[in-house]
């Protein structure tokens, strides 16, 4: 019998609805399987085991009543900042305390309806500001993967996982869920992707609901699906997507069945491979992923078409004063008040001030301060209205690209995975990081990162596909097709049970 | 854009953030580096560009004005730090 928590949300599927396997029997393998990796990859902030049991409880009675639900029984993570019903929700940060929900996000509640399993809440990067999950409150992901030496052996550094939906990417990659829930404001869900070899997609603005998620940066945020596969984005995608008349900005469009997508196959799509995506810098296998990407695309049966998108090099810089600016004003409710901690002052001024530098980051710190700069009186139309002048050049890029071709090629990012503390000293240089991500926030277009390669050093890399507005079913298709032609990349050794020798020994037997 | 220290510290004060002046200091030098990279966003021309609300062109919803939830009480002041039967309790603020 195969190990329960290498399945993929598909295939645990099929067992469960074959009775091959219960929901309760494979809970209960990712229940053990995250006690066993937590201490070492701290991927989940709040493990749920009872809560995940009772819902698994639930989906069996289901699957023996035949009212089966489309994601029934099937365990998942949840990135900690969706708000949970009767569950503590942090954003990873301290000034939220042991906030804990009275209502539950709208993602949430279509993927608990569609019977999936919630595991426990996710890490990530303190209210989702970060590349590389280091600036939680609750310490930073370390990353499944390890860099190959010379030697052919694993070196000893930790690898971060990406970021800010590093817990997310980790778990996922690590076998501590089927799949994860994950937010992007400019890479959060495409960076840990690629940095973990798993698939993440960034839908379409308006597609998910952003209500009862912990708001970042509201024009740019969305929520989308991590997972092992193509078709395990594209079934948990469908769940999560719906017009919600909670959030104003959802969008009053059908979601199509993604997963009936993906066997249409890339004959006859024109993939457009933007001139501006190639930065000085980038490293010759980054380059040599991209070409193969192309190659593998090409061979399925698409068409290739250089194209340019001019504005390309100011979306970083106008993303980094979008969303601070929107941060700033979004994280002003903290203010030791309603919710969370508070550090009390001599009068409610200094309340407020004590609360929150003592509750938020230093990342989210600077954030705010850059964000209330560039609001402040005077500098609004200097700063704010220019970057947002900037998206919609753009996107006019990405509309006139649209006449010719149906879906663009880029690479994830400029480079794999780092190690600790290697870009924590230096803002800008992390900042880099969503240097291919963020131009697809801004113009509000879906993106989707597909694992496509190692690096020289044996750790993942990612490629990105762009799509038209609302299509993320196009991305599917062709992230299928680098699928197919790349195969699937997973840790070769769990190395983070190596400590536990019983519970390899265990394993190991348990797995004949 | 050079933001000296005073400016940090209006900035920190407008934003409710306390500093040290130590962390006053390393901002200056933060913010001001962070400033000048996206001031390269000036050499694009956008005197006749519109500022960019969303992605898809549609008109925000409205819904009817009436009362949908209520007597939750109990649920908004859950999560304060310091509460009297159903109010928030903050630092007196009037003499």
């Amino acid at each position: 019998m195969t190990e329960l928590t290498k399945l993929t949300i598909a295939e645990a599927r099929d067992k469960l609805r074959k009775k091959e396997i219960s929901a309760t029997e494979l809970t209960q393998a990712f229940i053990d399987a995250i006690d066993a990796a937590n201490p070492q990859l701290n991927a989940y902030v709040l493990p749920t085991p009872e809560l995940a049991l009772e819902q698994a409880k639930e989906s069996d009675k289901r699957l023996k009543s035949g009212e089966v639900r489309p994601l029934e029984g099937l365990p998942l993570g949840h990135k900690d900042l969706f708000c949970t019903k009767d569950v503590r929700t942090t954003a990873c940060s301290k000034i939220l305390g042991d906030f804990t929900p009275t209502y539950e996000s709208t993602v949430g509640a279509n993927l608990w309806n569609a019977g999936a399993v919630m595991l426990g809440k996710l890490n990530c990067d303190e209210f989702a500001m970060g590349s590389s999950n280091e600036t939680s409150a609750f310490g930073p992901v370390v990353s499944p993967w390890r860099r190959k030496g010379a030697d052919g052996n694993l070196k000893d550094d930790k690898l971060v996982p990406g970021g800010s939906s590093g817990g997310s990417s980790a778990a996922v990659a690590a076998d501590l869920c089927l799949g994860a829930t994950a937010t992007d404001t400019g890479g959060s869900i495409r960076q840990p992707a690629a940095l973990t070899g798993t698939v993440g997609i960034k839908p379409t603005y308006g597609r998910c609901s952003r209500w009862g998620i912990v708001a970042f940066a509201s024009s740019l945020d969305q929520a989308g699906p991590l997972a092992k596969t193509v078709r395990d984005a594209a079934i948990m995608l469908r769940s999560m997507a719906s017009h919600d008349p909670k959030d104003s900005t959802s969008v009053e469009t059908p979601v199509p069945d993604y997963e009936a997508a993906l066997t249409q196959g890339v004959k006859g799509l024109r993939v457009g491979v933007p001139k501006e995506y190639r930065v000085e810098g980038m490293s010759a296998e980054i380059d040599k992923l991209w070409q193969e990407g192309i190659a593998w695309l090409k061979a399925a049966g698409a068409s290739i078409h250089e194209i340019s998108l001019p504005h390309t090099k100011y979306a970083l810089p106008a993303y980094y004063i979008v969303a601070p600016a929107e941060a700033s004003s979004n994280l002003a409710r903290y203010d030791g008040v309603r919710y969370g901690v508070r550090v009390p002052g001599k009068d409610l001024v200094e309340t407020y001030e004590n609360t929150r530098a003592e509750g938020f980051g230093k990342e989210v710190r600077r954030r705010i301060l850059i964000g209330t700069y560039v609001l402040s009186a005077g500098y609004y139309d200097a700063y704010y209205l220019k970057a947002q002048k900037v998206r919609t050049l753009i996107k006019r890029d990405f509309d006139e690209a649209w006449k010719s071709v149906d879906l663009v090629l880029t690479p994830t990012t400029p480079s794999p995975a780092f190690g600790f503390g290697e870009k924590t000293g230096d803002p800008l240089a992390m900042y880099l990081e969503d240097i291919f991500t963020v131009t697809v926030n801004m113009a509000g277009l879906p993106g989707i990162s597909v694992p496509a390669g190692l690096s020289a050093e044996g750790t993942p890399l990612g490629l990105q596909l762009i799509g038209k507005p609302f299509d993320e079913a196009t991305l599917f298709r062709a992230a299928q097709a680098i699928e197919d032609a790349a195969g699937r990349f997973t840790v070769a050794e769990r190395w983070w049970t190596a400590g536990a020798a019983s519970e390899g020994g265990k394993r190991k037997a348990g797995s004949k | 854009m050079r933001v000296d220290e005073t400016t940090v510290r209006r900035i920190a004060r407008l934003a409710r953030i306390r500093i040290s002046d130590e962390e006053a200091k390393g901002l200056e030098a933060e913010l001001s580096g962070i400033l000048n990279w996206v001031e390269q966003l000036n050499s694009v021309d956008t005197a006749s560009v519109e500022p960019m609300t969303r992605v898809v062109p549609i008109e925000l919803k409205k819904r009817p004005d009436v009362i949908n939830d209520g007597e939750i009480a109990d649920e908004i002041v859950k999560n304060a730090p310091m509460v009297e039967d159903h109010y928030f309790v903050v630092p007196k603020v009037v003499e």
